[in-house]
């Protein structure tokens, strides 16, 4: 997919640093390589005996979470607390929205709460973008999944695992495996193995789970799971989201798994040092084997330490992107 | 005025700093340089010392306080200690000493890493600017610029210094 040439001022300051993180889409190869240059020296804070910075002392992050999550919320708490920020976490899905309120209404009150950051996820693509479109000047707003749309936080971890493991993009072939229809983490990924200058892409899914106009990514796209898995260096598994299904998608998770799974069997159809992924949360025996979740080519809990790295690099490039700003709007009011 | 040679500079701070070691009857200090100019000029000092010991490189990006002005330095690396800081003498070198902001972080840092115990300070050129408490043990020179000056260390091989002007505030 082209990048969409709107998106770019949201995202970005005028000096062309991150200032929102929303989607992958828009952003260039530099940017993403300064995202993971930044996330691996956060890497080494992580192993440290004081696993923490003082960058954003002083600074409140809000996690605003519209929609469960475990793994995600817990890892930008974790991000924003190494980062010295002060952080408070809401779940907005169980109170103020079902009584009725707006999520502009909502935004309101949280930004009277005079936070500097906001961790966004919603079960409605594009509501990151209407938040950040509406939030007040110098808050930055951070998108922890949006609906089908994008999760690009979770892509960006997933290019951190690929590139600490595999050294790089420029000679991989990857393949994206299962629910492509209702995952915001396959086009996230699609988009930035593509910015990263990944030159085979394969997304393998049936056809019920493949959504329409797929081939605008750039990827090839196979039915066939032997045939898609064939010589592939990185198997990115992906989560059958039966909560979004409505309708006879799919048989069911048994035949799914006979046909879609990962088992021991089907890896070996790929490359022998090939990376299993998964986003995360696995369902064992439907989308993949226990003993190939488990397995010596499993980086799935690897994930999970890079993911904190990842929001650290965003979450503080982002303030980071917002001061300059700050900086030159000031800079420019004193010359008028 | 002329910028010193570092190539001259560096066997008297070797000396100075054998002399400064000697005299708190520390044995075996661990080298660390600060990103980038002062892993080249802790380099060489180790050279001339005749050490080989495993040097340490710090970079203070996430610990510097003027994040809310000029943000995250872009090309940030990791910090690397192959040692333990816990109970070590430390010897932390960095090019040049201006405000002393950079030292503070650098002592922040590396106290997330233990309790050393102590650290001497060695620098290049002292620019005495004072805006912190902060001295060096060990000084290869002492110089006074003008505001609208800076000067940069250029290496690694040959080591050199530059005299860079500024846009006044």
């Amino acid at each position: 997919m082209t990048p969409t040439a709107a998106k770019r001022p949201l995202q970005l300051n005028d000096l062309g640093q991150l200032r929102h993180f929303l989607s992958i889409d828009g952003l260039s190869r530099e940017l993403l390589t300064e995202i993971l240059d930044t996330a691996d020296s956060f890497l080494e804070v992580g192993a440290r005996a004081v696993k923490k910075v003082p960058l954003l002392r002083g600074k409140t992050v809000c996690n605003v979470f519209f929609e469960n999550s475990t793994r995600t919320r817990t890892t930008f708490e974790l991000a924003a607390q190494r980062l010295s920020a002060d952080v408070i976490t809401l779940n907005v899905s169980t109170s103020s929205t079902s009584k009725g309120e707006t999520l502009l209404d909502t935004l309101r009150n949280l930004e009277a709460m005079a936070a500097d950051m906001f961790v966004v996820r919603h079960g409605d693509s594009g509501a990151a973008h209407f938040i950040a479109e509406h939030v007040c000047p110098n808050v930055a707003i951070i998108n922890g999944g949006d609906g089908r749309h994008a999760h690009p936080t979770q892509g960006m971890l997933d290019m951190l695992t690929i590139r600490r493991h595999k050294g790089g993009f420029e000679n991989l072939s990857v393949a994206i495996v299962g629910d492509i229809l209702h995952s915001r983490v396959a086009r996230s990924n699609m988009l930035a193995l593509k910015t990263l200058g990944c030159p085979d892409i394969r997304v393998i899914a049936p056809k019920t789970l493949l959504p329409v106009g797929i081939e605008q990514y750039g990827v090839s796209v196979y039915t066939d799971l032997a045939e898609g898995l064939k010589d592939v260096d990185v198997i990115i598994m992906l989560r059958l989201q039966t909560e979004r299904m409505h309708g006879g998608l799919l048989p069911s998770a048994g035949e799914f798994y006979r046909t879609y799974g990962l088992t021991t069997q089907r890896l070996a159809l790929a490359k022998p040092d090939a990376l299993v992924m998964h986003p995360g949360p696995i369902n064992r025996g439907v989308e993949i084997e226990s003993a190939v979740a488990d397995g010596p080519q499993s980086v799935i809990l690897n994930q999970v330490t890079y993911g904190i790295a990842i929001r650290m690099a965003v979450l503080s490039m982002a303030m980071s992107g917002q001061a300059a700003q700050r900086q030159l709007n000031q800079e420019r009011e004193e010359q008028r | 005025m002329n910028l010193p040679d570092p190539a001259t500079l560096l066997p008297q701070m070797a000396a100075a700093l054998t002399a400064h070691l000697q005299q708190r009857q520390i044995s075996e200090p661990r080298f660390i340089g600060i990103r980038t100019g002062g892993i080249w000029v802790a380099e060489a000092l180790m050279h001339s010392l005749g050490l080989h010991t495993p040097m340490g490189s710090l970079d203070v990006s996430f610990y510097r306080d003027d994040f809310s002005q000029s943000g995250l330095h872009p090309q940030v690396r990791p910090s690397a200690l192959p040692f333990e800081i816990e109970g070590q003498h430390l010897v932390l070198v960095d090019d040049v000493l201006m405000s002393g902001r950079t030292i503070r972080a650098a002592l922040n840092e590396l106290f997330d890493y233990g309790r050393p115990a102590s650290v001497t300070l060695v620098c290049l050129l002292d620019l005495n600017a004072g805006e912190l408490p902060i001295r060096p043990d060990v000084v290869g020179a002492s110089l006074s610029l003008a505001a609208t000056e800076r000067v940069k260390l250029l290496g690694p091989a040959p080591l050199t210094l530059e005299r860079q002007t500024i846009a006044p505030n």
